[in-house]
């Protein structure tokens, strides 16, 4: 089994696998089987494009946890120049699984603020796989207000199974510091957009998703609780989480249908992993459009609309 | 049924079969030191046992009525009803638990919401219905809180919120975590406006409902020994593989970690509270 493609992808683990060995066999005769080549690898495509058309909300939320999808500093290097990371919240820590710092978006001055997760096992752990503790949104808190106070669009982007659930993260005041983000953001001055480039974990996420604009990846999931979560406290076996996660409706096309999401971005076939540059590229198309728009508005006029669009929220009769 | 029971006479044992010849409800046991209690000074002891000063779990309507001055509560936003517009389903339908929790609590959802007076001070009360399916925040909860803030904003008068919840209400899914970002948006006009907002963490508030609206108090207050915190104790559990620190993620815990103001005796809440907003809007109260 390759490790780099996911339980449902094996059939086209296998062909890829096929056309790797003929490649081999191709060096070292003189048959020509670059036709036979082309014909698996426009099969393997097809392949891709049938079961990527179909896919489950289990296995989308899969891909937005795969190993190897970009995380948040791989799309920095490739849409900001610039970059300067600022460290720490002023009083007790630099939470690492959450970055931030001033950079440039198509030279233009602007805050970037995102969850980091970490690739190898010493980083994992030291990105504490994503989940920030109350120092993370606090020292996101720093940022926020001092974009604000330079005029500063800011960027954020989601990457977390959800906030650490710690002794450490109670003693500090999780709650209030997630709190106190939503609270923040809700009314801050400048632009803000928020993307969520794999996973969007409950109040974890939420904590720098307040926005005047939200995007998905269009393999990347956003929900009030992990599939798993829902499932053991719902239908008591954490087993369910494959029904949990098609309940919850988590996938972007789902609540980009519920007006939850302003849109989508598209992602390469067979997801972000397979070619970061095209992502990045088209990552960063769509922000450009987005921040342009935002900018077209007049600060009160754009303060009002996020506040508009935070009170609608939510379905009842009455 | 051991040696000294059969021993007795029958009118006298008091184990087992005889369970069901006290009446239902005259009774009440406290869940902390096990007293057990006549339910009328119960309840006039606003839930407090006598005994251990264990606070109670109590329902929201009787939380606001013997929390107001007598006879000036008026409900805001009862006309808002829950819809199960994803069409959830998980081992029941969401429609049903709807239904159930409705006909169990007698109440159309989990946050109730009042204006009044206490003390003869104008105000807004707000309080959660935990038996209403965990005191989960779905978009009623949601709304109606802004009604609350709303109301205070137009009259010019503080706002109380009683918490007591497991959190965001799951089976609303996405929207009942953007509820967490609602209740806090209208709050910043609030404290925009100078008009004082008071948290009372009851047990127990945790999740998004303490991620958001009641962490965000000009004041946090909680009552003694309420369980209170973003993640539930099971999960930190079995994330950190060990056992937590006695009386973790209580009330006198945050108060020591510097969570929260104060911690106030339910007996005294009406008394705290309208000195304090007295003090909050340069008012008397009587």
């Amino acid at each position: 089994m390759n490790l780099n493609f996911l339980d449902f992808e094996q059939p086209i683990a296998e062909l890829e696998a096929k056309i790797e060995e003929l490649r081999f066999v191709g060096s070292d005769t003189e048959v020509n089987i670059s036709d036979e080549i082309s014909r698996l690898q426009a099969k393997s495509r097809d392949l891709t494009e049938s079961i990527f058309s179909g896919l489950k909300s289990a296995q989308i939320s899969q891909l937005a946890r795969h190993p190897q999808r970009p995380y948040f500093l791989d799309y920095v290097s490739r849409i900001f120049t610039d970059f300067e990371e600022l460290h720490g919240d002023r009083a007790f820590a630099d939470d690492k699984a959450i970055v931030g710092g001033l950079a440039r978006f198509e030279d233009k001055p602007v805050m970037v603020i995102g969850q980091q997760k970490g690739r190898d096992t010493k980083e994992k752990v030291q990105r504490n796989f994503g989940m920030p503790r109350p120092e993370g949104y606090r020292k996101a808190l720093r940022l926020l207000e001092m974009a604000e106070r330079f005029k500063l669009p800011v960027f954020t982007f989601i990457d977390t199974p959800g906030a650490y659930p710690g002794v450490g993260a109670e003693e500090r005041g999780q709650s209030e510091a997630i709190a106190r983000n939503l609270f923040v953001m809700s009314k801050l001055k400048t632009p803000i957009i928020s993307t969520v480039i794999g996973e969007g974990g409950s109040g974890g996420a939420l904590a720098i998703g307040v926005c005047d604009r939200l995007l998905m990846l269009q393999y990347s999931t956003y929900s009030v609780i992990s599939p798993e979560g829902c499932a053991s406290i719902l239908w008591k076996s954490a087993e369910k989480a494959a029904d949990a996660a098609e309940a919850m409706g988590l996938t972007a096309p789902r609540l980009k249908e519920l007006g939850l999401v302003d849109r989508i971005v598209a992602e390469p076939l067979g997801g972000a992993h397979r070619d970061v540059e095209v992502m990045a590229d088209s990552l960063k198309l769509t922000l450009h459009e987005t921040l342009e728009t935002l900018e077209a508005l007049p600060l009160d006029k754009l303060l009002e609309q996020r506040y508009q669009r935070l009170m609608s929220y939510g379905n009842f009769t009455e | 049924m051991n040696w000294f029971t059969k021993l007795l006479p029958s009118r006298i044992r008091t184990e087992g079969g005889s369970k069901k010849s006290v009446p239902e409800g005259l009774w009440a046991k406290c869940t902390c030191c096990g007293a057990v209690l006549y339910r009328a000074e119960l309840e006039r002891n606003d839930d407090v046992c006598p005994k251990c000063d264990h606070h109670m779990r109590i329902g929201a309507r009787r939380r606001l009525e013997s929390f107001l001055d007598e006879d000036t509560g008026i409900e805001i936003g009862s006309e808002l009803k829950p819809v199960d517009a994803l069409k959830f389903r998980d081992l029941k339908k969401y429609k049903d638990r709807i239904t159930q929790a409705q006909k169990t609590t007698n109440e159309s959802d989990a946050l109730i919401v009042m204006h009044g007076e206490v003390k003869g001070l104008p105000l807004v009360v707000a309080a959660f219905e935990f038996r209403f399916m965990g005191g989960s925040m779905g978009s009623v909860v949601g709304e109606r809180f802004v009604r609350a803030v709303n109301f205070c904003l137009q009259h010019n008068i503080p706002l109380v919120c009683f918490s007591a919840s497991g959190g965001a209400r799951m089976q609303e899914a996405l929207f009942s975590l953007m509820q967490m970002a609602k209740t806090s948006a209208a709050l910043t006009k609030l404290s925009q406006r100078g008009i004082p907002f008071i948290s009372v963490m009851t047990d127990p508030t945790m999740g998004g409902v303490s991620a958001s609206l009641a962490m965000l108090g000009d004041l946090n207050l909680a009552e003694p020994n309420a369980l209170i915190g973003f993640a539930g104790p099971r999960v930190i559990e079995q994330t950190v593989r060990e056992t937590l620190p006695e009386g973790f993620q209580r009330s006198e815990f945050l108060l020591e970690h510097g969570a929260i103001d104060m911690i106030v005796d339910r007996r005294d809440m009406r008394d705290k509270i309208a000195r304090i907003l007295s003090i909050m809007t340069h008012k008397t109260a009587h």
